[in-house]
């Protein structure tokens, strides 16, 4: 299991190498294979974290990654450079872990949320991470995409092979169970006194 | 929990995300609310933590990056020996198909010489 949160180090993070990822990417669609390597060096981490939120579990989360990186390789002649290539690979990764979950079948055990347990959750980032990582994964898979990694509604939904408006209501619900897990105490209020 | 709080408990994540705005009835009702204010408060600190997660990045156990480039070039390797033999295959495919057209070819000449003699012999 992964040692934990680290700060960013590779070039996905917001502040920079946005363009210079753009540039890989289309160096390796015109056949570069250097350069795909050196996409792949950089944005696995990222790639790995979004897959371990996704699957809750380090091994699958391993797999996914695999499997991402294949299929990005194979479909790099579709990517055009009009999106971030982080948005693009991470479309992959959602729509892999979902495939794997789904053909998995099988609820394996959350190494993830016992590890992040074993800290105190004293932060509010941390509850919410231990919040995520026990929210069923078709809900989990939903809110992480969307609040977390920002994609579109109907990016997520194409993703996940659901339409766009049960992807809302998916979304609704994950920060509905989110909510009330994090801030119980507002439901037990009794609002009649108020 | 007034029927108003029912009504707007569906809305104020997207308020508290921005891709909703209440309409004016409902503004006043939050603005008097502290149910409601409490929960687009709790929504607002939510998103905020959720977005701080962006920037964690998680380190995988080493060896990911090997394993990646060495899962693709199995794969590309596999996809290449069955092209391979798709080649071969297709190649003695063509190979044995030439020759019967050449065998058929050179039956219909010989047959097409024999019975011209004939007629030769016959006038």
């Amino acid at each position: 299991m992964s040692p934990g949160p680290t700060p960013s180090t590779d070039d996905t993070s917001p502040s920079g190498g946005v363009d210079e990822l753009a540039a890989l990417a289309i160096a390796a669609r015109d056949g570069d294979r250097d350069a795909f390597e050196e996409l792949v060096r950089r944005t696995t981490n990222s790639t790995y974290t979004l897959a371990l939120r996704l699957t809750n579990n380090e091994e699958d989360a391993r797999d996914v990654v695999q499997e991402t990186y294949l299929r990005a390789y194979r479909g790099l002649k579709n990517y055009r450079g009009d999106a971030a290539f982080t948005t693009w690979l991470y479309r992959i990764c959602a729509n892999c872990s979902s495939t794997f979950l789904t053909t998995r079948g099988r609820h394996r055990h959350s190494d993830f949320a016992d590890v992040e347990r074993q800290s105190e959750a004293s932060e509010l980032k941390d509850q919410v991470a231990d919040a995520l990582a026990e929210l069923p994964p078709r809900l989990r898979a939903v809110i992480v995409l969307r609040d977390v990694y920002d994609l579109p509604h109907d990016a997520i939904a194409a993703e996940l092979g659901i339409s766009v408006s049960a992807a809302k209501v998916r979304l609704h619900r994950a920060r509905h169970k989110l909510r009330t897990q994090i801030f119980p105490e507002l439901d037990e209020i009794d609002v009649r006194a108020m | 929990m007034s029927v108003r709080c029912d009504e707007l408990a569906y809305r104020l994540a997207e308020v508290a995300d921005g891709s909703h705005t209440l309409p004016l009835a409902h503004q006043r009702h939050v603005s008097q609310c502290l149910r409601c204010q409490a929960e687009l408060v709790q929504y607002r600190k939510l998103l905020r933590a959720m977005r701080a997660l962006r920037t964690e990045v998680l380190e995988p156990a080493p060896g990911l990056v090997s394993d990646v480039l060495a899962h693709i070039e199995a794969v590309g390797e596999r996809t290449a020996i069955r092209s391979l033999i798709t080649n071969h295959r297709a190649a003695y495919l063509g190979g044995l198909a030439a020759a019967t057209a050449a065998g058929a070819a050179g039956a219909i000449l010989v047959a097409s010489r024999k019975s011209r003699g004939r007629v030769r012999l016959a006038s």
